[in-house]
């Protein structure tokens, strides 16, 4: 088995006495893809802000390679440039141009060499085909540009683990398929990443590991192929039958007008 | 058409001398306000509950504070600060006087104008910048000040405006400057043309201060177009 790069155990997390995640333990192995899905407000977003402890826990235990990262951890900041988030809304710094937003972090907090983060920046704004847009401030471009600059901020930070929070659920259709081919191509280099996310097609390519939260709780996990063919809980296949379609009386003839019956 | 007063008024340079201490007592307290205010004005916001590093305690001290001088009129402000005045610049007279009192009274005003200006910052943007590891006070100087600096200069203006205001007041206890020449040759001599005078040209002065204003929040406001 490989290093463990995340551990959860436990893990509580309320808001105003109500539990918004409940006795969560997930164990994230290095370069594993674990894509978190589930309806709205079960909890697979405050999941991930729980592990940037952007949320305070109310009960258990989140570690980065064996240390317990929380908001009273002493060395917050260091953990936290361990862990790479990409944002629904994207969250670019509006003042700045785009090679700024990347190298604030990197160059202020890690006090890394201007010069030396630059170079990086630009080799993967060519990657994710931005090298032309460094000089760009964020309101000159496109959602899915934005996005794919602000995973290239993320990149550049080093991270040994990277959480995308609906990274697409801003974006147009034709702008999705841009942004989750950049996270394919980081799945195949390898990048431990924990994906929460609606595309339900994209989860079942980039995963290694399903992970189907309810209510706060894990209700079934598995490979995505037996998750997404053969969900083993009512739930889950409930949750899956609302991404298809189908209409009960397709062949009966129209009513022409004048006819309606209500 | 005008009356013997203004003519004279102007010839000996009167008018002009007002012009210019009115400029230099609201320019130089509402430099001294946000040298002041400002930092006050980051504290309030960034130990606030929403804020990136709360502390409660210093917030209610400080905020109490604020409010405190912010319900007081400033003309009994300004009689109450007298020797206050007196301690700080040795008289409690003229404008040096004056300019305490100003600052006394612009300061809290200019800290809560800071406060919500940063109050305004996506907190989106705020928390992206923390989930990257950047300690608090780079997220003052490198995302709360620069991404509020429009709202900022906004800001600046109306404290600015207000401020000219009060330096008007001043002139009822011994400031100089447009209040003043409106209150004694216009007010107590019955030459309203005086007063008119002193009118237009306070609207003079606002206007380019509302213009530089607005002109520096837009050079700087990188979110729009143009």
């Amino acid at each position: 088995m490989e290093r463990e790069v995340l551990e959860i155990s436990h893990l509580r997390k309320q808001y105003d006495g109500q539990t918004v995640i409940d006795d969560l333990s997930l164990t994230v192995h290095e370069g594993e893809v674990i894509v978190v899905i589930g309806p709205s407000g079960c909890g697979k977003s405050t999941l991930l802000r729980c592990v940037n402890a952007l949320e305070d826990i109310q009960g258990g235990q989140i570690r980065l390679h064996g240390e317990p990262i929380s908001q009273k951890s002493r060395n917050l900041q260091q953990l936290r440039q361990k862990v790479g988030m990409v944002f629904q809304n994207y969250e670019l710094f509006p003042h700045m141009n785009v090679l700024d937003n990347i190298l604030l972090a990197p160059v202020k907090a890690q006090k890394r060499a201007r010069r030396e983060v630059k170079e990086e920046a630009m080799a993967l704004l060519g990657r994710v085909g931005l090298e032309n847009r460094a000089e760009s401030y964020p309101r000159q471009l496109s959602g899915g540009q934005k996005q794919r600059v602000a995973i290239v901020r993320a990149l550049c930070m080093h991270p040994e683990l990277l959480l995308f929070d609906e990274v697409t659920a801003a974006l147009d259709p034709e702008m999705v398929r841009e942004v989750l081919e950049v996270i394919l191509d980081l799945a195949d280099q390898g990048r431990t990443m924990l994906v929460v996310t609606h595309e339900m097609q994209f989860a079942r390519a980039v995963a290694d590991r399903i992970i189907f939260l309810d209510q706060g709780r894990i209700c079934e996990e598995g490979p995505p192929e037996t998750f997404f063919d053969a969900p083993k809980t009512e739930r889950a296949e409930k949750f899956l039958k609302t991404f298809t379609f189908e209409r009960k009386n397709k062949s009966k003839s129209g009513i022409r007008p004048g006819e309606e019956k209500l | 058409m005008f009356s013997e007063m203004l003519i004279k008024l102007w010839e000996n340079g009167i008018i002009l001398k007002g012009v210019w201490e009115t400029i230099y007592m609201t320019t130089l307290s509402s430099l001294i306000a946000y040298i002041i205010g400002l930092p006050l004005g980051v504290v309030l916001s960034v130990t606030s509950g929403e804020g990136i590093r709360p502390i409660p305690w210093l917030n209610r001290v400080l905020g109490l504070a604020v409010n405190f001088f912010r319900s007081i009129p400033f003309i009994i402000l300004m009689v109450a600060m007298l020797p206050v005045a007196k301690w700080i610049v040795g008289v409690s007279l003229g404008n040096r006087a004056m300019i305490v009192m100003l600052v006394i009274a612009a300061t809290p005003y200019v800290a809560r104008m800071v406060e919500s200006s940063l109050k305004e910052v996506d907190s989106g943007v705020v928390e992206a910048a923390q989930s990257m590891g950047t300690g608090n006070q780079q997220i003052v100087w490198k995302v709360l000040l620069p991404e509020a600096r429009p709202s900022l200069a906004t800001g600046a203006v109306i404290s600015m405006v207000t401020i000219l205001g009060y330096s008007a007041m001043a002139a009822t206890i011994g400031g100089t400057g447009l209040g003043q020449i409106a209150i004694s040759y216009g007010h107590q001599r019955f030459q309203p043309d005086v007063t008119w005078c002193c009118v237009f040209l306070t609207v003079i002065i606002v206007q380019i201060i509302q213009e530089l204003g607005a002109w520096t929040a837009k050079k700087i406001d990188k979110r729009r177009r143009g």
